[in-house]
This record gives C-alpha cells, structure tokens and sequence, in this order.
C-alpha cells in the first residue's frame, strides 16, 4: 500500500503529463488547420493537372507514350515509397503506413519479385529496418523541414525518375495516408509508375477543334509526367501531414483523457486512505483514554 | 471592348489568380505569345519568363513563373506553373541563386543533349534577370 506521499507525488506527476499532453494537443490542432490549408491550396493544381494530362494522354497514339507512361513490360522490380511522419506520438499513425506497405512487400517476395524501398520520414525507417532493412535503399529526411513545399517533393520525384532511366525498378507504389478527417485517417497505396491509371478525371472536351500543340504532343508529355510525379508526392506529402496532425490530436486527445481518469483514481485511493488514517488516529486515542 | 475569358494561374503551392482577362501574354518554349478570348485550343510548355495580363477592367499586372504548361481550352486559359510569384515579390537573390545552380548543371552536364538543355535555362534565365531589372 503506497503512503500517502506517494500518492500525492504520483497525482503531481500524472498532472504534469496532462498538462504536457493538453499542450501537444492545442499545438496539433493548430498545425492541422495550417496543413490542411496547405492541402487545400494544393488541390487546383493537381486537378487541373490531371485534367490536362487526360486531355492530352487521349491525343497521344500508345507508341509516342513515353516510357513513365508506358512502363518497361515487365513488373520484375518495385520500388515501394513509404512517406510517414518524422516525430512520433502521433498515435497508429505511422505503423499503419508501415503495416500497409510491409504486407505489399510481404506479398510481393512471395510472387518472387524484387522490392526496393525509400523511405521519407523517420518513423517509418524506423519500424521498416527491423524486418526489411536489407530493401532500403534510400531515406530522405525531412527532419529540418517545417512546411512542405514543392521542391522538398520535386527532389524526390526526381530521385525516383532518376532511378527509372537507370532501369532500377519498373513499378513504383507510394504509400501514404490519406486525410479524410481528424479520426480518420487512410493508408493509401497508390501506383506512380507506370502512370496508366492516371485519375479518373474526364478529358475536357475541346469541341470539334483540333487542340495545337507547341511543341509536339510526346514532347510535352515527356514534360508533363515527370512533373506529375512530383506533383502525386507533393500531394502525399501534403496529405501526410495534415494526417499526422490529425492522429496526433486524436492520440493526444485520448492520453489527456486517460491522464484525467486516473487522477480520479487516484484521488479517491488518496482520499480513502487519509480517511482510514484518521480513523486510526482516532481509535488509538480513544482506546487510550478508556485504559485510564 | 475586348471580350474577356477566364485566366487561371496555379502553381503547385496555391492558386495564384482565376479572374476574367482580356488578353494574357505568356512566354512559351518557343516564344512569347498572347492569348486572347476564342483563342484555338492549344497546349503549350513555357520557359522561365514573364506573364503578363490584363485583367477585364484594363489593369495590367505581371507574374514571374519559371517552366510549366498552359492549356487553353475554349472555356478559359489554365496556366500550370511549376512556380510563380507576383512580379513585385521576386527577390533578386532567389533569381541569382537558380542562375547558379543552371550553371552548375551546366559544368555538370556530361551528354550533348543535358548540356544544350543546361544552355538554354541559363540564357532564359539571364534574359529574364534583365528583364526585371528592366522593370
């Protein structure tokens, strides 16, 4: 039975963590309104983007396709792209990314194919190096980087494209979770390369006229993709983001609770146990005085 | 009077401008052009430059933008920047700073094609540094 300092020690302490707790989660919700304005402010670009690339893609005969279109004909080597957060408590964030690309890697050494993985975010690295260490080819950290912006997800696009002409891999799937709300968040898969299935964005109809390009169509393409892949992992990044925040409020949301409950708890064993002292107290003095 | 259409301006950080136009001058890979209402449709790359629009009530304004697409289409004219500032926010450092990572890539490059690719970001990004000290 711990003494009643004990217990007043351990109520200080529980009340400093939620305190602590309380803190992270105010600071949470705030950054979540700012990454979610970011997605936002994302959202026409990669739109337009994909109506523009359907529009084009439905103009371009298979053969002028360029290669990031097409793919390499075979799906032997995937390189797997996990984007997960740098800091932790943030609640199943991350594991859930790693669960879903490690059961994608799982079953893909099953077929006997070869897998390659870069990791964005430190936590995933993290929790992927202990079974599949051996795959990691890269890591980009993102430690320094408060706010996303485009270049931090260029650079990666072009890493990976630079992988492709090297003929290091033929299929790329990004992983990452998809904001639906602040208790909500999705481990999404989504193929990068070959970009078949672009979107399901319709191509505009530009009426019975003939579209003019300048330069020619594959050319433009050959621009477009590219660029369109930076964009896919700007948006992941993006959406990855406002999902960390997101499950860190939740996650912090549920430790203040939880830290709430327990100084109840606690309290009434504090309260109980002064009760049963004073009680104590009190027998003893009154059967002192009745020995008189 | 001009007939106006819509003009939108995107990069990958936000939407810059969506406002009614009359004429929009862009610099594509193979020169500047301007684009008025009813233009044919067209699909074009742009080279680092100078954007220049009118807006419908006759203000002119300008945005720096460095490589993207346009896409006009009989609704509008959609242009996809691959970044874009107002052209009073441009800092000359920034400018300086990519005119030397051009003429690294430029030292750098090892094949024929990489190198004349190198070449011509360097002079569209000089002649645009003139430009705006122009302004």
């Amino acid at each position: 039975m711990p003494s009643l300092k004990d217990l007043r020690n351990r109520i200080a302490s529980v009340k400093a963590t939620q305190k602590i707790t309380k803190a992270m989660q105010m600071v949470a919700a705030a950054k979540l309104r700012r990454a979610q304005e970011a997605a936002e402010a994302a959202r026409p670009y990669s739109q337009r983007m994909a109506a523009v690339l359907a529009n084009i893609a439905s103009n371009v005969d298979g053969d002028d396709a360029p290669v990031l279109m097409s793919g390499t004909g075979k799906d032997d080597v995937h390189l797997l792209i996990v984007c997960t957060s740098e800091r932790g408590l943030c609640g199943g964030f991350n594991s859930q990314i790693a669960r879903l690309a490690r059961e994608h890697a799982r079953r893909l050494l099953a077929d006997g194919k070869t897998v390659k993985i870069i990791t964005v975010g430190k936590k995933g690295a993290d929790i992927l190096r202990r079974d599949l260490g051996k795959y990691i080819i890269d890591h980009v950290n993102l430690r320094e980087v408060k706010q996303v912006g485009f270049s931090n997800a260029d650079e990666i696009g072009h890493k990976i494209i630079g992988l492709y002409n090297e003929g290091a891999f033929d299929v790329a799937t990004l992983f990452y979770s998809e904001f639906k709300s602040v208790i909500s968040q999705i481990p999404t898969a989504q193929q990068l390369i070959p970009a078949s299935a672009i979107g399901d964005a319709e191509p505009e109809t530009a009426g019975d006229a003939v579209y003019e390009y300048e330069p020619d169509p594959a050319a433009i393409l050959g621009d477009l993709i590219p660029r369109n892949i930076s964009v896919q992992v700007f948006r992941a990044l993006l959406e990855n983001a406002a999902s960390e925040q997101g499950a860190r409020m939740s996650a912090m949301d549920n430790a203040t609770r939880n830290a709430g409950d327990m100084i109840n708890k606690l309290t009434m064993s504090y309260n109980r146990q002064r009760q049963a002292q004073i009680t104590k107290e009190l027998i003893e003095i009154i059967s002192g005085a009745e020995a008189l | 009077m001009a007939e106006a259409f819509q003009f939108e301006l995107v990069s990958p950080e936000r939407l810059l401008l969506s406002e009614q136009v009359i004429e929009v001058v862009v610099p594509g890979t193979e020169g500047y052009m301007t684009v008025l209402a009813h233009h044919a449709p067209l699909m074009a790359t742009i080279k680092p430059g100078v954007v220049t629009v009118k807006t419908a009530d006759g203000k002119p304004d300008s945005y720096v933008v460095f490589g993207g697409f346009v896409d006009v289409t009989p609704d509008g004219c959609i242009l996809l920047a691959e970044s874009a500032v107002h052209v009073t926010d441009i800092k000359a450092d920034e400018l300086q700073n990519r005119i030397k990572d051009a003429k690294e890539d430029f030292e750098d490059a090892t094949t024929r094609e990489e190198k004349s690719r190198a070449e011509d970001l360097l002079g569209q990004l000089t002649t645009l540094q003139e430009a705006i000290k122009a302004a």
